[in-house]
C-alpha cells in the first residue's frame, strides 16, 4: 500500500507536542492587549491588500460602467451601465485574445511543468556541484523578461536569426517567427518555458525531498527500476505540489503579458500585426493606454478577473476529485 | 515575552511603521523651492530631438538650472505622458508630442500651460504648424513645433549602380515623379537587383509617403473620421498592396532591431526619408555611410512626423519651463540641431538661413538637404489631424503587415477598417 501523500509541513502535527508550552506560558491570561496584538500584526497586509488590491477592483468595476475615453473631451462622466459589457461579448479582438492565452498557456505550461519534474529527478539524485546547478536553473526566473525578449527576439529574428540559420542547416525553409499561430505561439511559449521552468523544478525538488528515502528502498528491494520508482512513488508524492504548481502557471498564463508584449518589435501592444499574440492581458493594455478607453479596457479587466475565479473553482474541483481519488 | 503594554506598544509601531512606508513613496518627489535655488527641469524624448551640449549651453546661460532628459520609446512615452495627465502627476516638466498625437492632447488643453498666454514669437512659424498644436477655436495653443518631417528619397546609390539604374540624384528623382512610377521603377529594380536586395522596407513607410502628400487622410476638416471612405487613403492602400505583391518589400518592422540590420546589410535600395530619417540611419547604419544619397520624394512634397513640446500645468516649475521649452524650439536652437542631429526646423525663417539653405549632408553623399526639405515642404498641403490619428495610423500600419505576411488585401482593409471603428469606440 502506498501511504497517503505527505501533508504540507504546517498541517504535519508537530514532533513533540509538549515543546510548545513554555512559550504559551508568557501569553497566557490573554487580556484586552493581546488580544488586539494578532490583528495589528496582521493588519499591514490586509491594509496593502485593501489600498492596491481591493480599491483598485472596485474602482476597475465603477469605471468599467462608464463611457470614459481620454481623446473624448467630458467622457469621464458617463455612465452607460452594462455596455461595454455587452460590447465585449461580441467583441471578436476579445475572443481572439482569451483564444491566444489559453493556447499560449497551454503549449508553455505543460511542456514547463513536465521539464521541471524532469529536471527536478535529475537534481535530486547525485551530482557534483549539486548546490551550484539547483541554483543555476533559477537563473532564468530571475532575469528580467525584458533582457529574455532581447535575447529571444535576436534568436527568433527572420532574416539573420540562429534558430532560422539551424532550421536551415537541416534543410528547412526560414520562419517567420512574428506571424501565423503556430510560429509565434511557440516562440512566446519557449520564453515562458525558459523563464519558469527551474521556478517550478525548485519546488518539485523540494517536495522530492521530503518523501521518505524507505520507500525508494523498499521499491528497490521489490526489483523496481528507476522509471517505475519514477511513476509509482515520485509522482503520486508529489500529487498536492503537481496541483499547486497547475494551479499557479494556469493562473500566471492568464496573466501572460510581458513576453508578448516585447516580443513584438512594434511595441503597439497589438501581439503581431494580426493580432496572433496578442493575449488577454496585451489587449487590456492596448486599449487602456494606446486606444484611452478606459471604461473598455475596464470591463475587459473585470471579465479576466471573473475568468480566473471560474479557472481556479474549476482547477480546485478537479484537485478535490484527484486528491479524493487516491 | 511580550506584556500588555509592550504589545500594544508593538503594534502601534508597526502599524505607524507601515503607513510610514506607505506613503513615503508618494511624497518622495522633489523638495526644492519654486523659483529660489536650484532648480531640476525634465525633459520627456521619445528619441534624438535635443542633444545633451544644447542642455550645457542652457543650463551656462541659467545658472540654477539643471535639464535632466528622460527618455522612453514612442509608443510608452505617449502612453506616459497620459498616465502622468490622468493621474495629475509623474509627467516631466517639458513634454514633446508627435504630430501624429497631439491632436489626442488637445482634448485635455485644460492639462497643458497654454503657449498663447505665454508670450511665444508665433510667427516664426506657420500657421499651419500652429494650428496643429491648437484647439479647433484657435484659443489655447498646447505645443511648440520643434521639427518637422518633409519628405524625401534617401537610396543606395550602390545598389542602384548594381542594379544598372542611374545613380545622381536629378536622374533619380526623374525616375519617379509619382508614387505610382516610384512603384514601377521598384519592379525595374528587382529585375536587376542584387540577391538579397528588394526596393524598400516596409509597406507602411511607403503608405505614410504616399498619405504624406494628402491634405486630408483619415480625417476631413469637420473632424469626422473619413479613413474608410477618404478615396486617397484607398489609393495610397492599393498602390501599397500592389507593390508587395510585386516583392518590392523587405517586410521588416519599422524601428525595430532587424530594420535596423536592414538598414546595415542594404536590404531595401531605398526608404522614405522624412529629415529626421537621416539621423535614424546615421546612428544606426554608421557604415553605411557615403552609400547613400537623396533624391525628391515623388509627388514632390510631403511631410511625415515632426514634434511639439508641451508643458504640462502639472509640473512644480511652470515658469522655468516654459522659458526652457521657449528656447528649446527657438529659430537659433532650431538651426543647431539641424546641423547636429538632421531634424529639420519648423521654424520658417530659418530654412532661408545660410546654416540651413546651404547645408550638404556628407554621410548621404554631400547631398543638399538645405534645399531638398524646404522645397518638399513649401509645396506640402497643410494636413488634417484628429484625435485617433496615430491609433487609425497604426491600425493601416498593422493591416499592411499582414498583406506583407500573405493575408488577403480585401480581408487586411476590412480589418483595419473595423480596427478604426473600435479605435472610436
Amino acid at each position: 500500500m502506498t501511504p497517503s501523500a505527505p501533508a504540507p509541513p504546517s498541517v504535519r502535527p508537530g514532533g513533540v507536542p509538549g515543546r510548545r508550552a513554555p512559550a504559551l506560558r508568557g501569553g497566557r491570561a490573554p487580556r484586552q492587549g493581546s488580544v488586539l496584538t494578532p490583528y495589528a500584526l496582521v493588519s499591514p497586509f490586509f491594509l496593502c491588500f485593501a489600498v492596491f488590491s481591493l480599491f483598485p477592483l472596485a474602482f476597475t468595476g465603477y469605471v468599467s460602467l462608464t463611457g470614459w475615453n481620454t481623446r473624448r473631451e467630458g467622457s469621464e462622466a458617463t455612465f452607460v451601465g452594462l455596455e461595454n459589457y455587452r460590447h465585449l461579448v461580441a467583441d471578436p479582438d476579445a475572443w481572439n485574445a482569451l483564444r491566444n492565452t489559453i493556447g499560449i498557456g497551454m503549449l508553455s505550461a505543460v511542456p514547463q511543468l513536465l521539464l521541471a519534474l524532469w529536471i527536478a529527478h535529475l537534481l535530486n539524485g547525485r551530482l557534483r556541484g549539486r548546490l551550484f546547478v539547483r541554483m543555476g536553473v533559477l537563473v532564468p526566473y530571475i532575469t528580467s523578461v525584458a533582457s529574455v525578449a532581447i535575447i529571444f527576439n535576436g534568436l527568433f529574428a527572420r532574416d539573420f536569426g540562429p534558430v532560422n540559420w539551424l532550421l536551415g542547416l537541416a534543410g528547412c525553409d526560414p520562419v517567420d517567427w512574428h506571424s501565423g499561430l503556430l510560429p509565434s505561439w511557440t516562440a512566446v511559449s519557449v520564453m515562458v518555458i525558459w523563464r519558469w521552468t527551474g521556478y517550478n523544478a525548485l519546488i518539485y525538488l523540494a517536495a522530492m525531498q521530503a518523501i521518505p528515502p524507505e520507500l525508494y528502498e523498499a521499491a528497490a528491494i521489490d526489483g523496481a527500476g528507476g522509471w517505475r520508482q519514477f511513476l509509482h512513488i515520485t509522482i503520486p508524492s508529489l500529487r498536492p505540489t503537481i496541483i499547486f504548481t497547475v494551479i499557479v502557471s494556469t493562473i500566471g498564463s492568464m496573466q501572460l503579458f510581458g513576453e508578448p508584449y516585447l516580443f513584438d518589435l512594434t511595441r503597439n501592444a497589438n501581439g503581431g500585426a494580426a493580432r496572433e499574440y496578442q493575449t488577454f492581458v496585451l489587449y487590456i493594455y492596448q486599449q487602456f493606454w494606446f486606444n484611452g478607453r478606459y471604461g473598455y479596457a475596464s470591463a475587459l479587466a473585470w471579465a479576466l478577473f471573473l475568468i480566473i475565479v471560474v479557472i481556479v473553482l474549476v482547477n480546485l474541483v478537479l484537485a478535490r476529485r484527484v486528491r479524493g481519488e487516491d | 515575552m511580550l506584556g500588555t503594554r509592550a504589545g500594544r506598544t508593538a503594534a502601534l509601531a508597526w502599524i505607524t511603521a507601515t503607513a510610514v512606508l506607505m506613503t513615503g513613496c508618494g511624497s518622495s518627489s522633489d523638495e526644492e523651492g519654486d523659483s529660489a535655488g536650484p532648480v531640476t527641469l525634465t525633459v520627456g524624448v521619445f528619441g534624438d530631438s535635443f542633444t545633451p551640449e544644447l542642455y550645457r549651453a542652457y543650463e551656462a546661460a541659467h545658472p540654477g538650472v539643471k535639464i535632466k532628459e528622460v527618455r522612453a520609446d514612442y509608443g510608452t512615452h505617449h502612453n506616459n505622458l497620459q498616465a502622468h495627465l490622468t493621474s495629475g502627476a509623474g509627467a516631466a516638466d517639458v513634454e514633446l508630442v508627435e504630430i501624429g498625437q497631439i491632436s489626442g492632447y488637445l482634448g485635455q488643453s485644460d492639462k497643458f500651460v497654454n503657449f498663447k498666454d505665454t508670450g511665444v514669437d508665433v510667427a516664426q512659424w506657420t500657421e499651419a504648424k500652429v494650428a496643429q498644436a491648437s484647439t479647433s477655436d484657435g484659443s489655447r495653443l498646447i505645443g511648440l513645433p520643434t521639427d518637422t518631417g518633409g519628405l524625401a528619397i534617401c537610396y543606395r546609390t550602390d545598389l542602384f549602380e548594381k542594379a544598372g539604374l542611374p545613380t545622381k540624384p536629378d536622374e533619380v528623382s526623374a525616375l519617379f515623379p509619382t508614387w505610382e512610377k516610384y512603384v514601377e521603377a521598384g519592379r525595374t529594380f528587382l529585375a536587376a537587383a542584387p540577391k538579397g536586395t528588394v526596393w524598400f522596407d516596409a509597406a507602411g513607410n511607403l503608405f505614410n509617403g504616399i498619405l504624406g502628400n494628402e491634405a486630408q487622410t483619415y480625417y476631413d476638416s469637420s473632424g469626422n473620421v473619413v479613413a474608410g471612405q477618404n478615396p486617397a487613403v484607398k489609393k495610397a492602400w492599393d498602390l501599397a498592396v500592389e507593390a508587395v505583391k510585386a516583392g518590392e518589400s523587405a517586410k521588416l518592422s519599422a524601428f525595430s532591431a532587424e530594420w535596423n540590420t536592414g538598414f546595415q546589410r542594404g536590404q531595401f535600395a531605398t526608404v522614405t526619408c522624412p529629415a529626421w530619417m537621416l539621423g535614424y540611419i546615421r546612428t544606426n547604419a554608421p557604415k553605411t555611410e557615403g552609400k547613400w544619397d537623396i533624391a525628391t520624394v515623388p509627388g514632390g512634397s510631403g511631410n511625415w512626423g515632426g514634434s511639439f513640446a508641451t508643458v504640462p500645468t502639472q509640473g512644480k516649475h511652470q515658469k522655468q519651463a516654459v522659458e526652457l521649452a521657449t528656447w528649446l524650439t527657438a529659430s537659433e536652437q532650431a538651426i543647431t540641431i539641424y546641423k547636429t542631429l538632421g531634424n529639420f526646423p519648423s521654424a520658417v525663417r530659418t530654412w532661408t538661413s545660410p546654416e540651413v539653405a546651404d547645408a550638404k549632408d556628407a554621410f548621404f553623399s554631400d547631398a543638399p538637404v538645405g534645399t531638398i526639405f524646404p522645397a518638399s515642404l513649401e509645396k506640402a498641403p497643410v494636413q488634417v489631424y484628429g484625435p485617433q490619428w496615430g491609433i487609425i495610423n497604426t491600425a493601416f500600419g498593422n493591416a499592411l503587415t499582414t498583406v506583407e505576411k500573405g493575408t488577403d488585401p480585401e480581408k487586411a482593409w476590412s480589418k483595419a477598417l473595423k480596427d478604426v471603428a473600435a479605435a472610436a469606440g
